[in-house]
């Protein structure tokens, strides 16, 4: 420590420590990329409609965990609890006479946000390997709890006969899936910009302050049973409106919807893309369901065998998945070019 | 009624047995280097298909394909810890997670490319499928199998780690893994080995168990959710905390299926999530 | 109102057989700067823990400004001013110095779970955590993440995180732990600009900055307060000096 470090504390000084946090919170340039992109599927591959929408809940599901662990350090093995909740709240109205979408995907949300807060109380009992265990031991519960109560959810044979009425009154589903892309499609971004205002306010902080270092929490004043249960509300109602946005979309509702599989594909998905990037989550969810959807054709058997060799891979030779070595090998090639702003 | 709670008891314990059998490794590994492998029954499943080849295809017997399914998946298990995992101890547990769940795909891919993806044909010995009489008690010769070769190697195992050299190792390095290093102890030898027998051991539980449990190339992830249990259960680090935690779950599982079958694995999965919440660091873990 | 900002009464904390504190009373001004040494195992950790609430005791009781606080959660007593600072840095490496620090005022000004507005709109909390990196000196290292940090000023920045919480009771776990000699001193001149009315409790092993720096000293051993007063008083105790040098301590 040098003998005099203290800089003047000037007007300028203090803006600058303004616009670090401002700084942070702005857009860059490759982020309207993906939206761009989406809106050019459109109209690119009409045929691949609802594959595209399959990743854009994928995407907005996988991004309701990377707030969970991504930027609040909380490892869970089954968030597929509340994207199932939401699911089958949203089939279930649906199937008993009420099918307004908007209506029905808010309350996948509000029900599925309600399972969060009852769920966030393990996570100041347990954490570590015993986390992963309870919230596994929670989707296995309420998946076989599904599996079980055929007579209301349909048991293995998933959620039969539920049909939507139309988009606000006037924007019938076709076959195609055009409304439910568009549909899926606006909703993902506005709760895509929900989730970046979490990330960028005070609770985005605390978050990455519990990620960071959980002990020292509660010795600065943080009560993060408070802490952990908004976010695992936040989360869960994320979580549920994704899964309510995919009942609508393809009109089912599967018993896989609560499954364990898919809580490991949604992890898969998070690892390969980046977590706690943001873009991680939808870079992720585009490159599994794409290759899924090309391999997985072929043969099963070896779908299985790229996605185990791509995750190998990257938890292998990556710091922070796809987004994570491209902004890693962005950084050289700036310092191969003589150093830009050293920080 | 006390019929049926004697069978209960030893088809229980008989399958606890080999939950045991196919978990202590996992539960000692997960104890000294603190690595989630959840991986481990990839090596359960080699250990099956080890025995239906030899038997199918070499015409071995039965019970002499259970050594060889031991020594042959030990081995296998050494490359796997020196080249793969071995770069991943000091790594996020999720990080952990997650390329053990790549190499279980890339095993179950692999499993069915070589042997297809239906279940193996499998078919016990005669002198395995009896039925004995004591009284008015009825068990089978399997079952009587998995009770003693589970006695005796569990004796084998708290006699390793009690009274030899090696075992005392093992010991130390679960306890205290710096303090091991600092006297001495080669940490990475005892972990090599260790992590061979525990894997070997999986292998020989995967051949032992493909009556109860079935053979094909999901077999990794099917019977995961019980390795986890197990060793959340027991806590991770003690043989004890493994046996008990197998036995409780044999009996749990064994009794749901006898005197309530509707509700299926849900059993198991409660009792899972109680002793998490009441014991997060398993029966006999430490914090 | 009470001169004493901390206290605790018949303090008692078991491991199993280990009695790790026994017995303790313990007083702690207003304004105070407060040694606490002992030999290793003594239980000064432990105390700080029983202190802060991270650990339950046995029994006794704590009292915070004359007022009990032996159930209270953690936190609850950093919100009544009491904050600690840890021997081995206990940070956030991917935080840059300035983040954690704003991390703290949010929690102080009870806005860390507002989850819609922007963190960069509260100007003045942002400048406030900024001037106070700037008065510990280490201004320049705002924007680096925590954990490219020189050790010096993560020690420096570990006391920071605690300041932040405004307490007025600070308890210091070794500050200077792992710090070069010719660093430490300048640490301590942070420790003692502070605000007087800040009562301050120091564990410290190095015997020149408990005598240079504190007003009152408290000798623990085995979980037992040995002596408590001035610093003369207890340089020249012969019990301290046998427990300190051995008990072969002739003339």
């Amino acid at each position: 420590m040098t003998a005099d470090s203290r800089t003047a504390t000037t007007a300028s000084a203090n803006a600058a420590a303004v616009a670090d946090f401002r700084a942070q919170a702005r857009w860059r340039w490759y982020e309207p990329l993906f939206w761009l992109g989406a809106i050019a599927w459109y109209f690119l591959f009409p045929t691949y409609l609802s594959l595209g929408t399959q990743i854009l809940c994928a995407a907005l599901f996988a991004l309701s965990l990377d707030l969970i662990l991504g930027y609040g350090g909380i490892v869970s093995l089954g968030h597929t609890t509340f994207f199932g909740i939401g699911a089958y709240t949203a089939g279930l109205l649906a199937k008993h006479g009420w099918g307004e979408p908007i209506t029905c995907l808010l309350a996948g949300g509000v029900t599925a946000a309600i399972a969060g807060w009852i769920c966030s109380f393990v996570i100041v009992r347990v954490q570590g390997v015993a986390l992963l265990l309870v919230t596994l031991g929670i989707n296995l519960v309420l998946y076989e709890t599904a599996n079980k109560a055929y007579t209301i959810t349909g048991g293995a044979d998933g959620l039969q006969g539920i049909a939507f009425w139309k988009l606000l009154g006037v924007f019938d589903y076709d076959i195609f899936g055009r409304v439910a892309y568009i549909y899926t499609l606006i909703v993902t971004f506005l709760l895509f910009l929900v989730a970046r205002r979490i990330v960028h306010s005070p609770f985005g902080l605390a978050l990455k302050g519990m990620r960071e270092n959980w002990k020292r929490m509660p010795a600065l004043g943080a009560a993060l049973r408070r802490h952990g249960a908004l976010i695992f509300v936040l989360s869960a109602a994320l979580a549920g409106l994704s899964g309510a946005l995919l009942a609508e979309s393809v009109q089912f509702v599967a018993l896989d919807s609560l499954g364990v599989q898919r809580s490991v594909d949604v992890l898969t998905m998070l690892i390969v893309g980046g977590t706690g990037v943001l873009y991680g989550s939808f870079v992720g969810a585009t490159v599994y369901m794409v290759v899924r959807d090309q391999l997985a054709d072929l043969n099963p058997a070896y779908w299985y065998f790229w996605i185990g060799l791509i995750l190998v891979v990257i938890v292998l030779f990556t710091r922070n998945g796809l987004v994570g070595a491209a902004s890693d090998l962005a950084d050289w090639v700036k310092r191969q070019r003589g150093g830009g702003t050293a920080s | 009624m006390f019929q049926g709670i004697v069978q209960v008891l030893f088809d229980g314990i008989a399958f606890g047995m080999l939950l045991f059998v196919m978990s202590v490794g996992l539960s000692i590994t997960l104890g000294m280097m603190k690595f989630a492998n959840l991986a481990h029954g990839v090596f359960a499943m080699l250990g099956g298909y080890v025995c239906t080849v030899l038997m199918h295809r070499a015409g071995w017997p039965f019970l002499a394909t259970l050594p060889a399914a031991f020594i042959i998946v030990a081995v296998a298990s050494v490359f796997l810890e020196r080249f793969v995992y071995r770069r991943m101890y000091a790594a996020k547990e999720l990080d952990q997670v997650l390329l053990t769940v790549g190499i279980i795909y890339m095993a179950i891919a692999a499993a069915a490319y070589v042997w297809g993806p239906e279940p193996q044909a499998f078919a016990l010995p005669d002198y395995l499928t009896m039925y004995r009489h004591i009284g008015s008690f009825s068990f089978s010769t399997y079952g009587a199998l998995l009770l003693v070769l589970g006695t005796i190697i569990t004796l084998a195992i708290f006699y390793g780690l009690e009274r030899t050299r090696f075992g005392a190792m093992i010991r130390a390095a679960v306890d205290d893994r710096r303090v091991a290093l600092g006297v001495g102890i080669n940490i990475n030898r005892v972990f090599t080995i260790t992590f061979a027998i525990g894997s070997g051991l999986a292998g020989l539980g995967g051949a032992l168990g493909i009556n109860t449990l079935g053979l094909d190339p999901s077999f990794p992830i099917e019977y995961l959710v019980f390795f986890l249990i197990v060793v959340s259960i027991g806590g991770g680090g003690t043989v004890k905390g493994a046996l008990a935690a197998a036995l409780l779950l044999g009996l749990s599982d064994t009794a749901g299926k006898y005197y309530v079958p509707q509700t299926g694995a849900f059993i198991i999965y409660a009792v899972m999530l109680v002793v998490m919440l009441w014991r997060p660091n398993g029966l006999f873990g430490r914090t | 109102m009470t001169t004493i900002a901390l206290a605790t009464h018949a303090l008692n904390k078991n491991f199993g057989a280990l009695k790790v504190t026994q017995d303790v009373e313990f007083e702690l001004p207003v304004g105070a700067r407060h040694a606490l040494i002992g030999p290793n195992g003594a239980g000064k950790t432990t105390f700080i823990n029983l202190l802060t609430g991270m650990l339950p005791p046995d029994s006794g009781t704590i009292e915070l400004d004359g007022k009990p606080v032996t159930d209270l959660p953690p936190h609850a007593r950093v919100k009544r001013g009491l904050a600690r600072t840890y021997q081995i840095n206990t940070l956030f490496p991917d935080l840059t110095p300035l983040e954690a620090v704003t991390l703290v005022a949010c929690e102080r000004h009870g806005m860390s779970r507002q989850w819609l507005p922007p963190l960069s709109k509260r100007k003045a909390l942002i400048e406030e955590s900024y001037a106070m990196l700037n008065e510990l000196g280490i201004g320049d290292q705002a924007y680096r993440p925590t954990r490219h940090l020189a050790y010096g000023h993560q020690r420096v920045l570990e006391i920071a995180l605690a300041l932040a919480t405004h307490p007025h009771v600070l308890l210091l776990d070794e500050p200077a732990a792992g710090v070069p000699a010719h660093e430490s001193g300048i640490l301590y001149e942070v420790i003692s600009a502070l605000p007087k009315e800040i009562a301050v409790l120091f564990i410290e092993h190095d015997m020149d900055l408990v005598f240079r720096f504190a007003s009152h000293i408290t000798v623990l051993v085995s979980g037992r307060v040995l002596r408590q007063g001035p610093p003369a008083q207890i340089a020249e105790d012969p019990e301290v000096r046998a427990v300190y040098l051995g008990t072969a301590v002739h003339g």
